[in-house]
């Protein structure tokens, strides 16, 4: 039967409300996005605007090279009679204020504010690496084993719910069982055992003692591996989950081992996003501050980590032993504490008094902060794009 | 599975199912299946999706012990009467014997020459004059290197589909197997790359015995001396392919070919 014909165009919409809904809807989720990005914008700017002032300079070089080659100093600052501003170190102090003589009216000093960042950088760049390898190593290792061996049940539940609340535990907690494990307990090699060794198992040539690493690069970056590792494992094994399985048939109905297939043909097109999974580490690993407070990071040292006082050796000194030594220097570079970016910028702000020297160390130090990070992740943009497309199925 | 295990006799089938019962989990899928297949036959699986022939297929080269749940709940396959499911046979000799081509041609994202080669080279070998004989003489064989032999180390995903097939049957004969399993070889192939793998398996039959799984009856009635019906699991009937299609004995099997049976 058919319905009456009417004038009324048969498509107009209907006066539920629908509509406006609908309207009321986008335009929520809209303002949500614009919101986000905004904020985003608003942050980024900031730091630029404040930041990039304190790195960047109108003459020849254009880079502020002090402020990236120096170690943090304390800051004097000299004013005279005419109120104008004199920066200066501590051994420049004395020379100025002589200079200066009646004209002096007074002096202050502005902590960790002079100087440069070249501690907190290379600290922050050996707490990374340390990390990354660490966590990388762990976690594509645990992912290919829950991925390509484990077989599905009890067990494989049970450590997915262990990664799981591993990703859930807060960072300081990470910190306080760094202290715990690798500041305290963790063993190692020495001739003889200090006090509190935990306990220490004697090797003839050598104890092999319980005594931890103490503050150093190694205990921060093991520490660190251990935040970073729920995000490495999670993204690995999707990434390893996302390879076809019929690579894995195909490999292994030609004769291959399970190893084998894994290394020629599920590794190598997993790589790729697993390198993504690094990226989201080195950001979250350079970023944390509280799991390197008690393993890792100082407020303030005056020595980069392979600036070591060794014994001088002897003038006739063999290649050996300048081999040795230069071996010694190297290893003792993860056994330094070390200042960290995090660290010294939660230092510029909350442990010494505001003023504008101290905000434009601050700003300066989060501007290369971001800009580290950027560049790392982007290296690793770089190379994942690479190796896609080499390996694209 | 030795290389140097006397061939077997005339009368004596190459691979020998017997009361074969497998399960995944709880779910068990072939059902006291009896089924002989001689040696440089070209053995057929037919029947409707789900009826376990691939199941079969996929276990006569212990492929399907990659997926979990897996499992032989009783009886033998036997190879040269060898059973497979022996604890002291190894399953990486048994696929160097027993090679296998799948539904979705699936080469690797590799060059064509990496491809033809892969079994070779985890197996171990590594002279550059054996595997370039080796991966001309499978792609030879394979009828695919007039076409790819001035681009072997081009990315073997730019080829087409048929040829992309063709080269997954020279990888797998690389290693010059005995059997050559296939699993719907042709259901992702348009009509004219299906005409040129049936008639390469027509060129190879006498050097492999072939076993087929096939949706296609009238690709079973091409290229099969026997074919074998499975329907629910079970093997319902074996015999020559013509008798199959011209005079089958079973209702099912009738029932069957002549599309009335899904």
């Amino acid at each position: 039967m058919n319905p009456a014909p009417t004038n009324d165009n048969p498509f107009a919409g209907d006066n539920s409300g629908i509509q406006q809904r609908e309207t009321a809807a986008r335009w929520a989720l809209r303002v949500g996005s614009y919101i986000v990005v905004l904020i985003t914008l608003a942050i980024m700017l900031h730091i630029f605007i404040k930041g990039a002032p304190v790195v960047f300079q109108s003459k020849w070089p254009f880079v502020n090279t002090q402020f990236l080659t120096e170690l943090p100093a304390t800051l004097h600052v000299i004013e005279d009679q005419q109120g104008n501003h004199i920066e200066t170190d501590v051994n420049g102090a004395d020379a100025v204020k002589k200079k200066l003589g009646d004209n002096f009216r007074s002096e202050k000093t502005v902590s960790y504010s002079g100087g440069g960042i070249l501690g907190p950088i290379v600290g922050t760049a050996l707490l990374v690496i340390v990390s990354v390898g660490v966590a990388l190593f762990l976690g594509v290792a645990c992912a290919i084993y829950l991925s390509e061996y484990a077989k599905h049940g009890k067990f494989l539940e049970m450590v997915r719910l262990a990664i799981l609340n591993l990703a859930g535990v807060p960072s300081v907690v990470f910190g306080l069982f760094g202290l715990g494990a690798f500041v305290l307990t963790a063993p190692t090699f020495v001739d003889v055992p200090a006090d509190r060794s935990v306990f220490s198992i004697p090797l003839g040539f050598t104890t092999l003692s319980f005594e931890g690493w103490d503050t150093c690069v190694l205990s921060g970056g093991f520490t660190l591996a251990f935040v970073i590792l729920p995000v490495i494992i999670t993204a690995s094994e999707q990434c390893l989950q996302a390879v076809p399985q019929g690579f894995r048939e195909t490999s292994m109905a030609l004769g291959a081992t399970r190893w084998q297939t894994i290394r020629y043909s599920v590794l190598p097109f997993a790589t790729p996003g697993i390198l993504t999974s690094s990226i989201l580490g080195i950001a979250r690993a350079a970023g944390e501050t509280a799991p390197i407070m008690f393993t890792a990071a100082l407020a303030f040292k005056d020595k980069l980590p392979w600036q070591k006082d060794l014994p001088p050796l002897p003038a006739d000194a063999s290649i050996f032993a300048h081999w040795e030594q230069s071996v010694a220097r190297f290893l003792g570079i993860f056994t330094e504490s070390v200042q960290a970016l995090p660290y010294h910028i939660y230092t510029l702000a909350a442990k010494i008094p505001q003023n504008e020297y101290a905000e434009r160390a601050q700003y300066g130090s989060v501007f290369v902060f971001l800009v580290l990070v950027a560049s790392l992740a982007a290296s690793s943009v770089m190379l994942r794009k690479r190796l896609r497309a080499k390996y694209r199925w | 599975m030795a290389a140097d295990t006397p061939a077997p006799t005339a009368a004596e089938p190459l691979i020998q199912v017997e009361k074969f019962n497998y399960a995944y989990g709880d779910n068990q899928v072939l059902f006291d299946v009896d089924l002989n297949m001689h040696s440089d036959d070209v053995m057929a699986l037919i029947g409707p999706s789900g009826c376990g022939k691939s199941t079969l297929l996929r276990s006569i080269n212990r492929i399907n012990d990659l997926v979990d749940t897996a499992r032989v709940v009783s009886g033998k396959i036997k190879i040269d009467g060898v059973d497979l499911y022996e604890p002291d046979v190894d399953v990486i000799s048994l696929r160097r014997n027993v090679g296998m081509v799948f539904q979705k041609y699936n080469p690797f994202p590799r060059s064509i020459f990496e491809n033809a080669v892969y079994g070779l080279r985890v197996a171990g070998i590594k002279d550059r004059h054996d595997l370039e004989e080796a991966a001309e003489r499978s792609l030879r064989s394979a009828a695919l290197w007039d076409e790819v032999k001035d681009r072997l180390h081009e990315v073997a995903t730019g080829l087409s589909g048929g040829q992309q097939q063709r080269l997954c049957i020279a990888r797998a004969i690389a290693l010059q197997p005995r059997i050559l399993l296939m699993d719907e070889p042709c259901a992702a192939l348009d009509p004219i790359a299906t005409a040129r793998i049936e008639e390469l398996i027509h060129q190879l039959r006498g050097q492999y015995t072939f076993v087929i799984v096939t949706h296609n009856m009238e690709q079973a009635k091409r290229i099969a001396d026997r074919t074998a019906f499975f329907y629910k699991g079970r093997l319902i009937e074996e015999d020559e392919t013509m008798n199959i299609f011209n005079h089958p004995r079973d209702p099912q099997t009738e029932a069957y070919i002549t599309g009335r049976l899904t």
